[in-house]
């Protein structure tokens, strides 16, 4: 018999290899300066918890360096110490053995804490009402000063939001330099989501404020934020000067001119994950949890179902309220209101923010770019029908390890497309580039080529979406098994 | 008809879904007795590390197979029984076949060193050997690694990233440098020392000591050196898994014999993938171990099997790997003692990129890419179409296939390249 005993007798189940929390040989190196950072984070957080509860720190620029400051600080110290002495590289070690990052306990926890900490930004007032204390109100008094720097107005729980939002954005930001400083693609994508959330989403619009002038972000357009597309928030602008006609006119001009153009150019990531701040959170805080993501073939179609369900609902609320708008409101009577409020607080709040973000340790940072956000579907459609834009796979190189599909955060199963050399043209692709980056074969590069050389995808905008609703198989093979014709696999060159 | 296919490789499953494209209404079984599920063995190493889990390392949801209507047998084969035509399974009833394919892959060299059957010994071939290795970790603090190939790098960045001291016997004078030019294998032996591993070159392993209770405790060196270790891991390569088949009438030499069709001896039996030795009249034989290899041959042998009359041409030669953070990718013919071979080289002032350019008297006929990416499509036309310097050296950046903004090198290339005096 040519089989030993040993291997006859072997029988495990390979599904529960059991490779969790291994025994290592050398506990993980935590030195001296992982202390400090640990130490200056926990007292900016006191500092934080006791400002909250009363406490007088000095006031001024000395609370919020005491309190966010520290924290700050820490955080930048921690990850600065965790990669000094590594070297440049794909470094995911343990990703799957660390249980903050693989949905344990702490990853259950940290995913109610963001969620609660969204639930109470958006419905203080009515909190209030039912008798909780309005516990965001102290914290926003530590970012008076540097709201005032800006607006010359004290701060509200926007403001700290924004603030606490760009603090995230930049301090997962230099993780990111630190974890990709190997690969310039990542460093100058992640300084620009950096750069428009400080800039655009945080300093520009509460200058505008401060100059009496429209609160606007010029990094969202309608549908995103709706809004700014409906007879409401299109007059308020058209009534506040020449710079909110200005605005009316630039919002315009983005969503109807330069999404196509510059999507048909450089696909869905110009806005996706150079600009959004949406993906620029997901591209820096949700950086850890992106393998989180499910690769599943169900989850591609309730995704696509999802997603242009939300557009589809932006666009027939927004049309149904300039029909009521030109009919002087009698179109929706009192129902006007209300029903403008409707996609603010299901899709606004309840999906972007607390799903969205609170969901972050548990689906990976894009649950809200994936599934819920009508920009994207749009970008999306585009990006399918006629971009430039694609993931181009190296003739037969793939090996199918998966390390792709593990780090897509939009889900896509990146190397059913790769294994059998083809390139991907998938309308939820926001081109973050870890694909590419983490492959150990050279396999995937994004590239703006020629639409002909796609392989696949064109077809008119319409089409593309009906396709997407009516599709059923996943990208497995679906070319040729099944329908019996010859198998345009690229390794056939060979 | 039933095919039968023993393996759920790369190549049996590469052949499943061939035939299955070809025969919609043929019966189609895989037969392994490793895992249920065909998983990407190259991506063991990712799951050992949590850079993924076992289930990310299956190409196709487990749900694919079903629809596909491809059967699976979770089963070891004791016995090929020609005569009836069937495999007999162990623990399970024998499974009848009308044809069938051998895809049973390579398995791991041993050479008879003394000790090599201690507990904490072991190489790196399957899930298997993954489960043993990790729980080896839980007491082990040092390694050894011997054999300087492929899967010896990942064996050691595995044992690494689990804080283990790793040492490396590699018997040659420089790591792997019966298939990298002595440039290339200098920059991977420096990656692997950056990395903190212990890099013997010309050593051998001579022997394992026993700890006294069955276990590897050390091993000794021909060079007189004796290094503490828990783990030992064997890689001196692989060779065809055939110990099953030499048991039946196949005719085996090296691997399962078989002609350009990939047909054994016997009718209706066929083999393909590493477990094959190909027959080519006037011709060295060919047996050919890597996962483009078998996926290629998986696919020509299900042509043949549906009734097609192909022939394995083995095309334009291409391969990669990664020694930890070194990427490299290779076309075409490089090393291989051509006549009249010479190259370009140009290595980045770093020491971590490089770019050589083998040519017999001007025309291309490979090429070696280390740190850096090349389009495999541009330089298999190059080979394929006999390309010379002159036709090339200008279009180096044609190749590139480097991430976006990345550092482009292809002036200080063709400066290098002149200076070797290819202008």
């Amino acid at each position: 018999m040519a089989l030993d005993a040993k291997t006859l007798a072997h029988d495990f189940d390979e599904e529960a290899l059991g490779f969790d929390a291994p025994a290592r040989a050398a506990p993980e190196r935590r030195t001296a300066l992982h202390r400090v950072a640990a130490a200056l984070m926990a007292l900016g957080a006191l500092a934080f918890v006791l400002f909250t509860t009363g406490l007088d720190l000095g006031g001024g620029w000395s609370a919020l360096a005491a309190t966010l400051g520290l924290a700050t600080l820490g955080a930048c110290l921690w990850f600065y110490v965790d990669f000094k002495d590594t070297a440049p590289g794909i470094r995911h070690d343990d990703t799957f053995f660390r249980g903050i990052q693989n949905r344990n306990l702490l990853g259950w926890a940290l995913g109610l804490a963001l969620t609660g900490f969204y639930v109470v930004l958006y419905f203080q007032p009515q909190l209030e009402k039912l008798g909780f204390p309005a516990v965001l109100e102290r914290p926003a008094r530590l970012c008076d000063p540097l709201a005032r720097l800006f607006s010359g107005q004290d701060a509200d729980r926007w403001f700290l939001y924004g603030l606490l939002y760009t603090l995230a954005v930049w301090v997962f930001g230099l993780r990111m330099f630190l974890k990709y400083r190997h690969n310039r693609y990542q460093q100058v994508r992640t300084a620009s989501v950096m750069f428009f959330q400080l800039g655009f989403a945080l300093v520009l619009p509460n200058v505008l404020k401060g100059l009496n002038q429209p609160e606007y972000y010029l990094t969202y357009f309608w549908p995103l934020k709706s809004w700014y597309g409906e007879p409401d928030g299109v007059h308020h602008f058209w009534t506040s000067g020449t710079l909110g006609m200005g605005l009316i006119l630039f919002g315009a001009l983005m969503i109807l001119v330069a999404t196509p153009l510059l999507t048909w150019r450089f696909g869905k990531r110009w806005y996706c994950s150079w600009v959004c701040g949406c993906g620029g959170l997901a591209e820096t805080l949700g950086d850890p949890f992106r393998q989180q993501s499910s690769k599943t073939r169900a989850s591609w179609k309730v995704e696509r179902w999802m997603v242009h369900c939300v557009l589809v609902f932006v666009t027939l609320s927004t049309g149904l309220l300039w029909l009521n708008s030109w009919r002087r409101g009698e179109f929706l009577g009192a129902w006007s209101n209300p029903f403008s409020l409707t996609y603010g607080f299901l899709v606004g709040a309840i999906f972007s923010g607390v799903v969205g973000v609170g969901f972050y340790p548990l689906m990976g940072g894009r649950v809200w770019c994936r599934f819920g956000c009508p920009q994207a579907a749009i970008l999306g459609i585009l990006q399918r029908a006629f971009s430039r834009f694609r993931i181009t796979t190296n003739g037969g190189q793939c090996m199918s390890c998966g390390n792709c599909s593990t780090y897509c955060e939009m889900g896509i199963d990146v190397r059913a497309y790769a294994q059998q050399g083809r390139n991907i043209v998938r309308a939820s692709c926001v081109g973050c580039g870890v694909c590419a980056a983490v492959c150990p074969r050279g396999v995937l590069k994004l590239e703006n080529g020629l639409p002909g050389d796609r392989f696949e995808g064109a077809g008119n905008p319409w089409s593309v979406l009906v396709e997407s609703l009516r599709r059923t198989e996943g990208p497995g093979y679906r070319s040729w098994v099944g329908s019996g014709s010859a198998a345009p696999s690229r390794s056939d060159l060979a | 008809m039933h095919v039968a296919i023993l393996g759920n490789g790369v190549t049996g499953v590469s052949a499943a879904l061939r035939l299955r494209a070809r025969r919609p209404d043929w019966r189609i079984t895989l037969v392994s007795g490793e895992s249920t599920h065909h998983y990407s063995r190259p991506a063991l190493m990712y799951v050992f590390m949590g850079h993924m889990r076992y289930r990310d390392t299956k190409p196709f949801e487990d749900s694919f197979w079903g629809e596909q209507r491809l059967e699976l047998v979770r089963a070891w084969v004791t016995r090929i029984d020609l005569e009836k035509k069937r495999l007999v399974l162990h623990g399970k009833p024998p499974l009848a076949w009308d044809k069938l394919l051998l895809a049973t892959g390579s398995k791991p060299n041993r050479f008879g060193w003394p000790g090599q059957d201690l507990e904490g010994v072991q190489g790196l071939w399957g899930l298997a050997d993954l489960k043993t290795l990790h729980d080896s970790c839980a007491r082990a603090r040092e390694a050894v690694i011997v054999g300087g190939g492929l899967i010896g790098v990942e064996l050691a960045e595995m044992l690494h990233s689990r804080g283990l001291g790793v040492t490396f016997l590699v018997r040659e004078s420089s790591y792997w440098n019966n298939v990298l030019p002595a440039e290339e294998s200098a920059m991977v032996g420096r990656e692997i020392r950056a990395h903190g591993v212990g890099l013997r070159l010309a050593t051998q392993l001579q022997s394992i000591e026993d700890d006294g209770r069955g276990r590897a405790a050390a091993v000794r060196t021909d060079q007189g050196e004796r290094i503490p270790c828990q783990i030992v891991g064997l890689t001196p390569g692989v060779s065809p898994n055939i110990d099953l088949v030499k048991e039946s009438a196949i005719p085996c030499a090296r691997g399962i014999l078989v002609d350009r069709h990939l047909r054994t001896r016997v009718p209706d039996v066929f083999a393909a993938g590493d477990c094959a030795e190909i027959e080519r009249p006037g011709e060295k034989s060919l047996v050919q171990q890597v996962w483009y290899t078998g996926k290629q041959q998986g696919e020509l042998v299900a042509e043949v099997i549906a009734g097609q009359e192909r022939e394995y041409e083995p095309g334009v030669w291409f391969n990669s790997a990664k020694f930890f953070d070194l990427e490299y990718q290779t076309y075409g013919r490089v090393n291989r003692n051509v006549p009249g071979e010479a190259s370009l080289y140009w290595e980045h002032a770093g020491g971590k990129k490089s770019v050589r350019i083998v040519h017999v008297g001007g025309k291309v006929i490979g090429g070696n890419v280390m740190g850096v990416r090349w389009r495999h499509a541009v330089c298999e036309r190059w080979i394929e179409e006999g390309r010379g310097l002159a036709h090339v050296l200008p279009r180096i950046g044609e190749a590139s296939f480097d991430p976006e903004l990345f550092a482009r090198h292809e002036q200080e290339i063709a400066a290098a390249f002149a200076r070797q005096g290819a202008a």
